[in-house]
């Protein structure tokens, strides 16, 4: 017996109903799109590399100025860059976001090339300054659909971490070597943020 | 058989193929199913939930800061509350937690923690029974009346004291300045995440629909 097209397509149409139709568990909360919200979230201070270039740059300027410095400025800019994340998921416009993330760069980057050492407050103001920025321009990426709180956290998370890793490398300042090399670090920052101010302009 | 036989067999074979495709499988709304019972179904998702666990873990880092005393009150209050709480939950409609609110929480408690605050002990206390009344009740809805709730309940409650007991005891007895400081990080951190967490409420209108 021979299948004729008509009947072929009957039994294809009836396996791909199956398949379109198919009932999942239903989760109510975000279960299923945890990982996914976390990870995203995670990803995504990591993703730019002008935004890595500063966070790093804050670890390894607070490295420079010791103590309390050290975990301050790691502290001051993710709280005050969550806060422009927030003004950026309510839709508050900031204007030259890019020109921001980019001189965050130059300056973070230069206070490091010449081991700035200004008074604490003022250390903090220019992080936080910088950090609305940076946190401005995330939360108006926020992708949507992904779990608000899973996203939030492992965007903090990852931040940081970038902080740590700069005051990992800033150990190396207890040494005389440490010391140029930190300042060589801080100028390849000073390099990447020129390269991103010229960027931003050519847009 | 012949051609008609087999096409007067299909209205059966689209029922039955329509009856396998639309049957709902388990809406697991708030509980992860372990297999292994209410119990660890209750403390898994304890676990599993950000909003419930992350708040408890910086009041038990906050009261471990203040020293054992204020670690050891958490330790029995917070629990105690988070039973009463889920206990009228429980019998309550059901209810569901505001995004807002728990980013308030997130904000509340990491603040306290990032500044490392000098609560009195009474302060500690009433916040311990707020935050479990609150979480308390809204798991506690969340579960409604059945055989097993009761189960699910303890078995959360007992995630909640041994969260409590290893946090609080592991910052106790922390000497040195910087791991202190390091929980102060960890305490910033979840302010920011309460941060966002607001916005991302705010501007999905998530305010007053649950996480």
């Amino acid at each position: 017996m021979t299948t004729t097209p008509r009947q072929i397509v009957a039994r294809w149409s009836g396996v791909l109903a199956v398949v379109l139709f198919w009932t999942e568990n239903a989760f109510a909360h975000v279960q299923k799109g945890e990982a996914a919200g976390f990870l995203s979230g995670l990803k995504h201070p990591i993703s730019g590399l002008d935004h890595v270039l500063a966070m790093v740059a804050v670890g390894l300027w607070g490295a420079q100025l010791g103590a309390p410095a050290i975990w301050l400025l790691p502290v001051a800019f993710p709280m005050v860059m969550a806060f422009g994340g927030m003004l950026g998921l309510m839709g508050v416009p900031l204007p030259g976001i890019e020109y921001g993330i980019a001189a965050s760069a130059i300056l973070l980057g230069a206070a490091v090339m010449f081991e700035i050492r200004p008074p604490l407050a003022v250390a903090a103001a220019i992080v936080g300054i910088f950090a609305i920025f940076h946190g401005h321009a995330h939360g108006t990426e926020l992708p949507p659909g992904q779990s608000g709180l899973l996203y939030s956290m492992g965007f903090v998370i990852a931040t940081g971490c970038l902080h740590g890793v700069g005051i990992t490398i800033g150990t190396v300042h207890r040494w005389g070597w440490g010391q140029k090399f930190l300042r060589l670090a801080g100028a390849v920052v000073v390099a990447g943020g020129m390269f991103f101010m010229w960027k931003a302009f050519s847009v | 058989m012949n051609l008609t036989q087999h096409q007067s067999r299909i209205p059966i074979f689209a029922a039955v193929i329509f009856v396998c495709v639309m049957s709902p499988l388990a809406a697991e709304a708030h509980l992860n199913s372990t297999g292994m019972g209410p119990i660890y179904d209750g403390l898994m998702h304890f676990l599993m939930s950000p909003e419930d666990l992350v708040p408890v873990l910086a009041l038990a880092l906050l009261s471990g800061l203040r020293g054992a005393t204020y670690g050891r009150r958490t330790l029995f209050v917070l629990p105690a509350a988070w039973l009463l709480g889920g206990s009228i939950g429980l019998a309550a409609s059901a209810s569901n937690g505001s995004a807002i609110i728990s980013a308030v929480w997130f904000l509340l408690v990491g603040g306290l923690l990032a500044a490392d605050a000098k609560l009195s002990l009474r302060v500690t206390t009433a916040l311990a029974v707020m935050l479990g009344l609150y979480h308390g009740y809204l798991n506690g809805a969340g579960l409604g009346l059945s055989i097993s709730s009761a189960a699910v309940l303890l078995g959360l409650i007992f995630a909640v004291f041994v969260l409590i007991a290893l946090a609080a005891a592991f910052v106790v007895q922390l000497q040195a300045s910087w791991a202190r400081i390091a929980v102060r990080v960890a305490g910033s951190w979840i302010f920011a995440s309460g941060l966002l967490l607001m916005g991302w409420a705010m501007r999905s209108g998530h305010g007053l629909k649950p996480l």
